[in-house]
């Protein structure tokens, strides 16, 4: 028996059949999960009724009017939040509202998170099982709601604020709805985290 | 200031690695001894600086510079030492890194190593290596920088993920690296030897040492991956079919049929354009289980970071590299003849049928990972493909192949007459058919075909290379390492179909609701569960369950399986305990507390499981064995001088 | 027989055998396909009901209900549009929680139970099974991205 010279076709083939899977594969990354803006959007925000960390008293959805608003979904077991939260207390310092949304924590822990790390926070709601959130579209923090005086939900940051692409994402959708101090202040914060 | 020094260290070892990759290929062409002498210089100097950014890394995690993205992402301040330094590896940009480290030590390895060879192969291999490695180095650089700042620096770090926080996790990836990193050199011959149109019996017995040891070590880790998901999962299994483990599976297929056919093409001059083709194929395939990895397109249980950004760069990186040798072996193997001739009962038939049922064995694996991807590519549906899918294939495919392998290093090259290879095993062969079959009858008092016909494979095997063995012995009192090897590896195959057969056979496994004080009997031992109690661990608190092991009212072990919350972790860990002997293993894994004391809890008995990994070991000795032959040392230099046309090759 | 024809024969076996292997797998193949299907599909009885499938969802909280004197377990998952009741019998893994991600494969029986074979949630509490975070966005508004990156309870 003797193996000959391969056919020009034999020798094509290999080159042929990856090219059908280099096209599969094409297919497949395109298809991969990317950011799909939030259906909240443009939408007034989800009624909730839920009580406050350190305070007595009650958070609606009604409290949003009036002035905008940043709320942002922490907890103290969230290693990210740990990160984004020297970028949440500059936002604070420089006047922004910010409202917190205590996502699935223990409000001990997060008393005590807040008294070692400092609390930018106007208010913090605290839903403690998770239930307030699933209305939101939440289900993982840290992510943060851009919402305007009239209580309409403009933008939502999925993860931290550290990431210049996504306080990029934020300032644009700020200016877009004519948020003119919170440009100011996120031109700043992109100036520092860069 | 070290990060920095460390990202600084990998865009020099990227600079290096472009010149290492074109430089030698023009002083190739141009027959330009300085330009060819660069590859070696270019391969030791991108070493160092890969190694400088390697040491960098891993000095982070020793001091804890959390002010590092990675470090803060996958270690905190109790971890202990060794798996800081794990921890390197332990997810997406530092396993590039170490990537990349693996693969300069094998190009310093060939440079080091190859001497003999002909200056302008050689400058062409290396400046393949170097391709590869500009193309990984590009990947960390411009995607995963493992050096990237945290700013403000945490106080302490996130912890690596408890389940990699295991000594067979730990050495798994390094060992599965040294593997596929090492068919890139089996890779960069073949390519090499296609640029210089010429393929040759020489070229294989170059690069068979390479491409046996990368083998061995690819056998080995997928053995230690094997060995932490029975620890550490926590659920009894040893192997789940799971596209992460397939992709390294894979590799190893087409690198088991490539070193066969390696071994043919060297002897005989036979199947030359065919191995040319399974080194790129085992070499790609390996790119393609990095894929695979990295960039999430799969549903896998293995956590690795998913970023489709990422894919897209080794999508196109798979395109350049895979793509390019494809084209390449289209163009200039329509030159390559292999003059052999061999009868149709010959080892080289006998090791084409290897390669066909490895070939198709991968196929099987492929398609079953792949399908899911491309159904989904397609918006069908979501799908996956289930276990029994794999297991039937393989129990399909094992029966011809231990048949083959019992008989094939039996049959002569060239040509051999039938009557005498099936005078020599006839009689074997009934035996290991007739005992096969009656061992489960004796074992359990049932038959079972199936169990029957494993055990008489794996006896088969093993009485065919024994055979063979001494026959061999009889004539000369020495074997040559290189057979030694073989029978080793074959003795291994062997241990591991008993094991796989008996264990998927015999297992036994309940899951229980106990309270303190109650037992259980399982093949002949029985559970006391004795209570719970607390235990602790550097970096975790635990609830550790106290279970004695009777049996014949002798108490013969105990085993401690616990539920272990790691600090900074939420979710509890199951952390199974394993009374492990040489013929059977206890196991028992702990679920959860249920109400007034009772816990649930899964209890296993599991014989010759042992047998599974022991004969990898095998398989992995055997590899190594084979590679110290003096063959290849010594008998380099004369190949050379016979049989090398003069320079310009 | 001369060698033309012994060649012949070889090959004709290895081609025989190939096609045996072929018919066999593909078989294995088709029956051993897991569809994934979501709570709002299987309300919508588009899952097979003598076929094997997978399904998930969130694990509703305040919906695990264990028996007392066994370890049978049932509970509810949801894709924040519908949700539906699993039983399962056995250990349940490290990960399963109300409110987590989870995966479950078994059968629809006669009296429309789904009794799930195997449970599976992901390994790193960081990330969600990607089906369950697809059959979530097309049920509620959630949203997909989140499932890869950032921290996860």
């Amino acid at each position: 028996m003797e193996t000959e010279k391969p056919s020009t076709l034999r020798r094509f083939m290999p080159l042929i059949i990856f090219g059908v899977l280099v096209v599969f594969l094409g297919i497949g990354l395109t298809l991969n999960p990317r950011e799909v803006p939030s259906p909240l959007i443009g939408k007034p925000a989800p009624a909730f009724d839920l009580p406050l960390l350190e305070k007595d008293g009650r958070f609606s959805e009604q409290d949003f009017k009036g002035k905008v608003t940043l709320l942002n979904v922490w907890a103290s077991w969230c290693f990210a939040c740990r990160q984004e939260h020297e970028v949440v207390k500059y936002l604070g310092s420089r006047g922004v509202r910010i409202v917190g949304l205590n996502y699935k924590d223990d409000p001990a822990d997060a008393k005590a998170w807040l008294a070692r790390l400092g609390n930018p926070y106007e208010v913090v709601a605290v839903d403690r099982d998770g239930r307030i959130a699933i209305d939101w579209g939440v289900y993982g923090a840290p992510e943060s709601f851009l919402i305007d005086r009239d209580g309409i939900i403009r933008h939502k940051v999925i993860g931290p604020l550290t990431d210049p692409e996504k306080v990029e994402a934020l300032l644009v959708a700020a200016r877009e709805n004519g948020m003119n101090e919170l440009v100011t202040v996120l031109t700043d914060v992109r100036q520092k985290i860069r | 200031m070290i990060p920095e020094l460390g990202h600084f260290a990998l865009i020099i070892a990227f600079a290096v690695a472009i010149v290492q990759s074109i430089v030698p290929l023009i002083g190739a062409a141009r027959n330009d001894a300085a330009m060819i002498s660069m590859a070696r210089v270019a391969s030791v100097t991108q070493l160092l600086f890969v190694g400088l950014a390697y040491a960098a890394l891993t000095h982070a995690f020793i001091v804890h510079d959390f002010s590092v993205l990675y470090v803060s992402q996958h270690s905190n301040l109790v971890q202990p030492l060794m798996y800081r330094i794990s921890g390197v590896w332990g997810s997406h940009e530092g396993s590039l890194l170490l990537w990349a480290l693996i693969l300069s030590i094998w190009t310093v390895a060939v440079a080091a190593y190859s001497r003999n060879l002909p200056d302008i192969l050689m400058a062409r291999v290396l400046a393949v290596m170097g391709m590869i490695s500009v193309g990984f180095l590009a990947f960390m650089l411009f995607t995963s920088n493992p050096f990237e700042r945290l700013f403000p620096a945490p106080l302490d770090g996130n912890e690596l993920n408890p389940l990699l926080q295991d000594p067979g996790l730990a050495f798994h990836p390094p060992m599965l690296y040294m593997g596929y990193v090492g068919f890139s050199v089996a890779f960069a011959f073949a390519v090499a030897a296609l640029l210089g149109g010429k393929l040759d019996a020489t070229w294989a017995r170059w690069s068979r040492p390479w491409t046996t040891i990368a083998w061995s070590f690819l056998t080995f880790g997928i053995a230690l991956g094997s060995w932490w998901a029975y620890n550490e999962l926590g659920w009894g299994g040893w192997w789940f079919w799971d596209p992460v483990e397939n992709a390294s599976f894979m590799p190893w297929l087409v690198g088991t049929a490539l070193i066969h056919s390696l071994a043919s093409t060297e002897k005989r001059g036979v199947f030359k354009s065919w191995t040319v083709l399974l080194a790129i194929l085992a070499f790609s395939l390996s790119l393609l289980g990095t894929f695979i990895v990295r960039s999430g397109v799969l549903v896998s249980v293995h956590a690795f970071a998913t970023d489709p950004s990422r894919g897209v760069f080794i999508l196109a990186f798979l395109v350049v590299v895979v793509g390019g040798s494809l084209a390449l072996y289209a163009w200039r193997s329509g030159a390559v003849i292999s003059y052999g001739r061999f009868q149709w009962f010959s080892r080289e038939t006998a090791l084409l049928l290897n390669n066909i049922i490895f070939l198709t064995a991968a196929g099987a694996v492929f398609v079953g990972t792949m399908y899911p991807l491309v159904v989904d590519a397609f918006g069908i549906g979501k799908i996956s493909v289930g276990r029994p899918y794999f297991d039937t294939m393989f129990s399909l495919v094992s029966i011809p192949l231990l048949l083959l392998l019992g008989l094939g290093p039996l049959v002569r090259w060239k040509g051999d007459s039938w009557q005498r290879v099936l005078k020599s095993v006839w009689a074997l062969f009934v035996i290991s058919l007739v005992v096969g079959l009656l061992l489960p009858f004796l074992i359990e008092g049932e038959l079972r075909i199936a169990t029957g016909l494993g055990l008489a494979g794996a006896l088969w095997v093993t009485l065919t290379t024994l055979k063979d063995m001494f026959a061999r012995l009889a004539k000369s009192r020495r074997l040559p390492l290189a057979y030694a090897g073989m029978v080793i590896a074959h003795l291994g195959v062997a241990m591991f179909v008993a094991g796989v057969t008996i264990t998927m056979s015999y297992s036994l496994e309940k899951d229980l609701r106990m309270v303190p004080g109650s037992e259980y009997d399982i093949a002949g031992y029985s559970f006391h569960f004795m209570g719970t109690r607390k235990a602790q661990g550097v970096n975790y608190d635990a609830n550790e369950a106290v279970i004695e092991i009777w049996r014949d009212s002798k108490k013969v072990g105990e085993l401690h399986p616990q539920k272990r919350v790691y600090s900074g972790k939420s979710n509890p860990m199951t952390e199974a305990s394993i009374d492990k002997t040489f013929f059977r293993d206890l196991y028992a894994a702990l679920g959860e507390e249920l109400d007034d004391g009772a816990w649930s809890m899964r209890v296993y008995y599991k014989p010759l499981i042992r047998w599974i990994w022991l004969g990898s070991i095998l398989m992995t000795l055997g590899g190594v064995l084979a590679v110290s032959d003096r063959r290849y040392r010594q008998s380099v230099k004369q190949k050379i001088s016979d049989r090398l046309s003069p320079a310009g090759a | 027989m001369n060698k033309r024809s012994r060649r012949k024969l070889l090959i004709l076996a290895v081609v025989f055998g190939m096609t045996i292997a072929t018919v066999l797998g593909l078989t294995a193949f088709e029956e051993n396909l897991l569809y994934f299907y979501s709570p709002t599909q299987v309300k919508a009885g588009e899952a097979p009901d003598s076929h094997s499938f997978r399904v998930g969802g969130l694990v509703v909280a305040g919906s695990v209900k264990r028996s007392p004197d066994s370890l049978k377990v049932v509970f509810d998952v949801t894709d924040n549009a519908e949700s539906m009741t699993i039983e399962y019998t056995g250990i349940l893994p490290d990960l399963f929680r109300e409110g987590q991600g989870i995966v479950a494969m078994g059968k629809l029986q006669d009296d429309g139970r789904f009794v799930a074979q195997e449970v599976l949630a992901k390994h790193d509490e960081n990330y969600m099974p990607p089906e369950v975070a697809d059959a979530l966005e097309k049920g509620g508004h959630v949203n997909k991205q989140k499932a890869m990156e950032g921290s996860k309870p």
